[in-house]
């Protein structure tokens, strides 16, 4: 498959859940989705369009949580981001970790830095400070402030 | 209900000199499951670096790995230079690639010499961390660093690597090359090797895309994913090469992997010489100015997979988000797969089959007198020296009744 018929595809197929296409260039693509899509849109790219999940990535913005999926096309060297905009006061979203093992630790890394929740996740306990972090502290968040930067 | 025996490696590695701690859970003497607790090291790189500029960021990512320092800054410079849109020099791409195989090749041979030791295999251990030395001793000649190199800047690289350099690149090459056929014999033919890690810590092909595993990991078990060929960034699609893959998925064929990656690895570089003898020297920067706002997905192969960092630029000087992947955080999690059901003595080796990533950069510096040539500290002085440290640490602790 190439990359453009894997997002022609795509595109055609999930057409009411897509808020956005956007292309960087031939190998970089970057799609905006209901967050309540994300299910079926991962599952399709996983299951039957065969990308590998690389990892994903958690911001915080003034738009809220957002999360980009990474998912890579080897054959074709296609790095596809399906992109969510999440709640800023209570962002949750359905785990994929029930369909791929490769996204189940970074959900808890993203539950543990950033507080949002996965529904449905199988064990989202911590995964890099377990024992020595206050509950409810979420140090990725933007307002969260290290030790050097409370002293300036 | 059989009771399970919980046994611990770690937090302090015995032959790995990282923190990390393996939980077996273990019925006799077969593993029936396995938690792995991290954590203990963590320095929080991601959010230090949106407080860094992109030049110091570089620096930064370098000291994740002490082995593959090379890849943080190689996929680093690939996400920024996506954003930027920036077309490095085609000298530029030659070095950078010299040094990612360069280091491929000592990073592979620091893999062998500990898979080695793990199976009480010392000569194995000894040889291959002998032959990692000429390799060391050539990144200090090309950087002036035996690790952590800091080659890599936005659009370019720091140093380069000058004509009349080549020859002696091309000599240590030649006996990296004879003493890997030495020890590919030596791992490949031996019935010791062969009855430990045969069918041991088999990976399928199904999980390895169910966990998302890269690098000689996937390779394997039959997964021919390889950034450098699928995604090709720097001189890769400039030399002919191909990508090395096994079947079985047992630690024996990871290592097959890795000892013919090696062989890629000295051709890659051979062909990358010739082509930097075809390029004018010193044309190794491109001028940069400024990384405007967007984001870059930026990914290099490491010696054990695919390094992965996404970097979101608000337009400033230093990054808005940067996500870091590193290849050992997909291949730990396959343990789940590949330990269980083993005996706890093949569960080591099975452990270190991926190659998960560790730190050895301490060396000793022998400090020559310029005029006289003279060593300024000799062996009898370094022994008194560590005596001197030993009393003061038994004085401190108060060991010295």
């Amino acid at each position: 498959m190439t990359e453009e018929s894997i997002i022609s595809e795509f595109t055609a197929k999930f057409k009411p859940d897509i808020l956005e296409v956007a292309r960087k260039n031939q190998k970089r693509a970057v799609i905006t989705i209901k967050p309540e899509a994300i299910l079926r849109t991962a599952g399709h790219l996983y299951k039957e369009a065969g990308l590998r999940f690389i990892i994903a990535s958690a911001i915080h913005t003034k738009r809220g949580f957002e999360i980009y999926y990474h998912f890579s096309l080897d054959s074709a060297g296609l790095i596809l981001n399906l992109h969510v905009v999440l709640d800023s006061v209570r962002p949750e979203i359905e785990s994929l970790s029930n369909m791929f093992n490769a996204s189940n630790w970074i959900e808890r890394e993203m539950h543990e830095l950033f507080g949002i929740n996965f529904l449905n996740h199988p064990n989202q306990d911590k995964l890099i400070s377990e024992g020595n972090w206050a509950e409810g502290v979420y140090p990725y968040r933007k307002e969260f402030k290290s030790v050097s930067e409370e002293k300036k | 209900m059989s009771r399970k025996t919980l046994i611990p490696i770690g937090p302090y590695h015995p032959l790995q000199e990282e923190p990390e701690l393996f939980k077996l859970y273990c019925d006799g003497e077969i593993v029936k499951d396995i938690q792995w607790v991290t954590g203990y090291n963590h320095r929080s790189i991601e959010k230090l670096s949106e407080s860094k500029t992109y030049e110091q960021v570089f620096f930064l990512v370098e000291r994740i790995c002490g082995i593959c320092s090379t890849s943080h800054p190689f996929a680093f410079a690939n996400a920024v230079e996506e954003i930027a849109g920036i077309e490095i020099t085609d000298r530029t791409k030659y070095i950078r690639s010299i040094i990612g195989e360069l280091e491929r090749i000592h990073s592979h041979l620091l893999w062998v010499g500990l898979a080695g030791h793990f199976l009480g295999y010392n000569t194995v251990f000894m040889w291959a961390w002998k032959y990692r030395e000429p390799v060391l001793d050539l990144f200090e000649m090309i950087t002036g660093n035996r690790n952590s190199y800091a080659m890599f800047r936005v659009g370019g690289v720091r140093r380069d690597i000058e004509n009349h350099k080549i020859a002696e690149i091309r000599r240590v090459l030649g006996e990296v090359k004879s003493k890997t056929d030495l020890l590919t014999g030596a791992v490949m033919d031996d019935p010791v090797i062969h009855a430990r890690t045969k069918g041991v810590g088999v990976l399928t092909r199904q999980d390895v895309i169910d966990y998302g595993a890269v690098g000689p990991t996937a390779r394997a078990s039959g997964v021919a994913i390889d950034v450098r060929k699928d995604d090709p960034y720097a001189a890769y699609p400039l030399v002919d090469w191909k990508v090395i893959t096994s079947e079985a998925g047992d630690v024996f064929a990871k290592a097959e992997v890795r000892l013919l990656e090696m062989y890629e690895s000295i051709s890659i570089i051979e062909q990358c010489l010739k082509g930097l003898e075809k390029e004018k020297e010193g044309e190794i920067n491109v001028k940069v100015t400024e990384i405007p706002e967007g984001m870059g997905n930026g990914r290099a192969e490491a010696p054990r997979g695919e390094v992965f960092h996404f970097v979101v630029s608000d337009g400033s000087n230093s990054p808005a988000r940067h996500k870091i992947r590193a290849p050992s955080y997909v291949n730990i999690a396959t343990f789940k797969k590949s330990c269980i059901g083993q005996t706890i003595a093949d569960a080591t080796i099975t452990l270190a089959g991926v190659d998960p990533c560790y730190c050895c950069t301490e060396r000793l510096a022998v400090v020559c007198d310029a005029h006289s040539g003279e060593k300024l500290m000799n062996a009898k002085e370094l022994i008194e020296r560590s005596a001197v440290r030993t009393a003061s640490l038994n004085k401190e602790f108060n060991c010295n009744k």
